[in-house]
């Protein structure tokens, strides 16, 4: 038996100790927005938030998970507006959108740690997470954006955005 | 219409019906139908006897809903065939539904691919809504008490003067009963480009919203209460291998275990394959690890990338191998008056689809009939194949639609269905079967690597009087839909024409010869696929950069090179409506597309930098996507490095249905030519692929995105396709780069500089 908290709520999981908490998520919790994609955590499709840092859940192991707060995408916002969520609407960023809900948990860290992240924050914190649709132009704008609305403040400008 | 049913162009040709709208049960239905009675529209919808391609309703609440046989998989179709119907029924935009509907026979044949979708339902979808349109005026100027012609129709309103009723209290009037005829239907004027109201407008896609919060629902979210969980077990060659022996001991020791299943395939898509069933996904997976499995492996079981590429090699430089293409004078006297030949050979590696969400289905029995759930692209094909599986009807069988994880192509064929199927046959209860990224790329129909040969003569004047292409690939088609293999030249042999289309492109040069060859060896060792902007993909590679050599061996400018020969004239005319202008449209955005880079200036440009520039005409002479990409290229000889600075595409695309969609599509489209000029490839090894995951297969990432630069051409032509056209330029415009840069000419894709 594990416990741990997620989007808010206690919840006990009784499953073997190895098993990827993506698959505690879907199979057992019934949250389906956060995806499958490679299982070695190179494309980010799996990314949620363990005690506020984004993890990939499809190679963390459900024993490490004991006492986690835990948030995902259906968690990140009540209502789903965001301000990324609305940033990611108005940029229209996805495509098959397969991607997007690790993308979204993998920004919000972004946003988290850097107010107003230029191109080179947003390359260093999001080039983990794959976009096989290859939406990166809109996501690049989208988290500027998101910034934006989250700070009421300007789109960072400057040398080291580059595009 | 054509009469074999068994060609694309019978795929894409818009079956006219009689188009029937009528009050059925509190709302208003719109469907095409044939065999159509004296019932009239209304009794007819009613009782279900009509046999839509397509059909949308309106409700007494004014809702619209347009029901989608396309698969959604990013291009936001929906969006862009509702509107469509939004602009001829001049329906207010924000009354629009759409729903994805599954795999009835009512409508029709089931396809989305080829980037088809827009243009081939453009004229049938207008029409319809027109129609719609017309009888809602009718019947809402009675209710005026006006005549029809002092009415408009706007924004799900009819008016007349400062009176008006609204869409949704005309139809809850439900007084509605109206036929058209083919001949009314075809004969309805539709709006020319300056009055739209909703095309080429801005819009937000509908399917967006919930792909930002979770809530949307793909193949691999599919459930049913009792499933159980299933993995499958891969043989070592996708033909021909047998199962010897199971040790089931150590899978027998993970927890949630159930059983392996042997799958028995009439279908012959898994030959030697296993089934492992658990209670959960995680215990599948490690169930089928530890399976200890014996095969007797099939005769491909040692070929390689290498060993099939020498099989194409062998093949171009056989004269007599293949079908003819092209045939256009008489070559091979053109090549005896070349003032100067040129002759150059191209190859391109094992590419896989990777779409990020692996494939999956879920399927189950229920009181006699098979459901399966699962995103696809190609409903109408694998329905007969699903039947032979399961030894049902295909009237038994219904395929429940999902968002797609990403399409691109890989799932154009359903076979990832046939092993969820048959687990369940076997163990009678349904089963969700996962395959791992592993899984999925093992048994990806990758694109086939290929060898094509080009040989061009050219006159005293440096102008090319005679070309002579052949390529060799492994032919998607001949395995996966042999009915669309289509003769081109009479008498000269069929083909794939997704394995050669782009070889017939619009370069005025009065003698041509184009054979496409089936590479056999290919063939036998894996199943090969149509991947996003499929055959153009990888000729693409050859034509162009082939015209670049043409261009070179003249003394000529590539850009002035290419505009010269495209003169619009004899063959290259084009037709209306698909071609309307032929070559002169290419002409147009590879001029523009010279002017935006700052062609003229690139010899000014520092060392180890250069530009090139390729064109196209998207995934088929037919339905022309004019394309024309410059890149900007910086060459680092001593690392061997290429860094791409900036892409300038320009489009022709016709009719821009959904801006910011086509935009969109551009932008992906660009990126995944990128990708697989400099960074994606795979190698075929013991008859298998060699790169199964993201460890070693390296599609492009946020921080290698250089500068776009996009830009359509606005008309008010048919609207082509635009899901591919983009990435087909992207591979040889770089390659013309390097050369521009450095001298050097990489003919082998992807491109790979020794340091």
């Amino acid at each position: 038996m594990v416990h741990f908290t997620v989007n808010g709520q206690s919840v006990t999981v009784d499953a073997p100790d190895d098993t990827p908490f993506l698959w505690v998520l879907r199979d057992k919790l019934g949250l389906m927005g956060t995806k499958f994609g490679c299982g070695i955590a190179q494309c980010g499709a799996c990314t949620v938030h363990q005690d506020g840092i984004a993890i990939r859940s499809c190679v963390t192991q459900l024993s490490d998970l004991e006492g986690a707060e835990i948030t995902t995408i259906e968690g990140l916002s009540e209502t789903g507006e965001h301000p990324l969520q609305q940033a990611w609407v108005e940029e229209q960023v996805p495509q098959c959108g397969y991607c997007q809900s690790g993308q979204i948990m993998q920004a919000a860290q972004l946003l988290d740690e850097v107010e107003n992240p230029t191109d080179d924050d947003i390359d260093n914190y999001m080039s983990g997470n794959l976009c096989r649709c290859m939406a990166y132009i809109r996501i690049r704008k989208a988290i500027k954006r998101a910034a934006q609305i989250q700070t009421g403040g300007q789109i960072q400008t400057g040398g080291q955005n580059h595009d | 219409m054509t009469k074999t049913k068994s060609t694309p162009d019978a795929v894409m040709a818009a079956t006219r019906r009689q188009f029937l709208v009528g009050s059925v049960a509190g709302g208003l239905m719109m469907a095409f139908a044939v065999n159509h009675t004296a019932l009239g529209a209304a009794r007819t919808l009613g009782a279900g006897a009509y046999e839509p391609s397509i059909w949308f309703q309106i409700g007494p609440d004014g809702r619209i809903l347009v029901n989608i046989a396309k698969a959604e998989m990013g291009q936001h179709v929906g969006t862009a065939l509702a509107r469509v119907v939004a602009e001829e029924l001049e329906a207010d935009w924000a009354d629009i539904e759409i729903v994805h509907v599954d795999s009835d026979p009512k409508w029709g044949y089931m396809v989305t691919g080829g980037s088809w979708s827009v243009h081939t339902s453009f004229d049938q979808l207008s029409r319809a809504g027109a129609a719609g349109r017309i009888a809602l005026l009718e019947a809402g100027a009675q209710m005026l008490g006006v005549a029809p012609d002092q009415c408009r129709a706007r924004n799900s309103m009819v008016m007349c003067g400062d009176v008006s009723v609204s869409y949704g209290e005309i139809v809850a009037a439900g007084k509605i009963d109206r036929t058209f005829t083919d001949k009314e239907l075809a004969a309805l004027g539709l709006k020319p480009a300056s009055a739209r109201r909703v095309l080429g407008g801005a819009v937000k896609a509908l399917d967006i919203p919930t792909k930002t919060t979770g809530e949307a629902r793909y193949g691999l979210d599919a459930q049913v209460e009792g499933m159980l969980y299933a993995r499958p077990v891969l043989p070592p060659t996708r033909y021909g291998s047998k199962v010897l022996s199971v040790d089931e001991r150590a899978a027998k020791a993970v927890k949630g275990y159930r059983q392996t299943v042997a799958l028995e395939d009439p279908s012959g898509v898994c030959q030697g394959w296993l089934a492992v069933v658990a209670d959960s996904t995680h215990a599948a997976i490690k169930a089928a690890d530890a399976l200890k499995v014996d095969w007797q492996a099939g005769p491909r079981a040692t070929m390689d990338e290498a060993g099939i590429l020498a099989e194409g090699e062998r093949l171009v430089n056989d004269a007599r191998a293949g079908a003819l293409w092209v045939q256009e004078g008489d070559v091979d006297a053109a090549f005896q008056s070349a003032d100067k030949i040129v002759e150059t050979t191209y190859r391109t590696h094992s590419v896989l689809h990777f779409q990020l969400e692996p494939v999956n289905a879920l399927a189950f029995e229920k009181d006699g009939h098979w459901h399966i759930h699962s995103g696809n692209q190609w409903q109408s094909l694998i329905l007969p194949v699903l039947a032979q599986a399961l030894a049902v009807e295909e009237s038994r069988i219904t395929l429940h639609q999902y968002y797609l994880g990403g399409g691109f192509g890989r799932r154009l064929y359903g076979d990832y269905m046939i092993p969820a199927a048959l687990t369940a046959k076997a163990i009678k209860k349904p089963v969700k079967m996962i395959f791992t990224r592993s899984d999925d790329t093992g048994f990806d129909c990758v694109r086939s690597p290929s060898v094509q040969k080009v040989r061009s003569a050219l006159d005293a004047n440096g102008m090319p009087i005679a070309y002579d292409h052949a390529a060799a690939a492994g032919w998607p088609t001949a395995s996966m839909a042999p009915g669309f293999l289509a003769e081109k030249v009479e008498g000269g042999g069929k083909a794939d024409s997704f394995s050669i289309s782009g070889s017939d492109h619009w370069y005025s040069i009065p003698n041509q010869r184009v054979r496409a060859i089936k590479n056999t060896v290919a063939q036998e060792t894996f199943l090969p696929g149509w991947l996003r902007s499929v055959g153009p993909g990888w000729i693409g590679w050859a034509v162009e950069q082939h015209m670049d050599e043409l261009a070179h061996a003249a003394g000529k400018d590539p850009v002035a090179f290419r505009l010269a020969l495209l003169d619009g004239k004899g063959r290259n005319a084009g037709e209306a409506p698909a071609s309307t202008g032929g070559a002169l449209r290419l002409k147009a955005v590879l001029a523009r597309a010279a002017e935006k880079a700052g062609w003229a200036k690139r010899d000014a440009l520092p060392k180890g930098e250069g530009m090139g520039v390729a064109t196209c005409f998207g995934q088929e002479r037919g339905m022309p996507t004019w394309v024309a990409c410059i890149a900007h290229v910086a060459v680092d000889q001593d690392k061997g490095d290429v860094r791409v600075k900036r892409l300038t595409s320009v489009v022709d695309v016709g009719t821009v249905v959904h801006p910011d969609g086509a935009l969109a599509q551009m932008e992906g489209s660009t990126l995944w030519g990128l990708s697989m000029a400099l960074y994606e490839s795979t190698a075929i090894e013991n008859g298998m692929v060699s790169d199964r995951n993201l460890d070693t297969y390296s599609p492009l990432r946020m921080d290698q995105v250089p500068e776009l630069d996009i830009e359509f051409i606005q008309n008010d032509h048919m609207p082509s396709g635009l899901g591919e056209p983009g990435v087909i330029v992207v591979a040889p415009a770089i390659a013309n780069a390097i050369f521009h840069a450095t001298g050097l000419r990489v003919r082998d894709l992807p491109i790979k500089l020794k340091a």
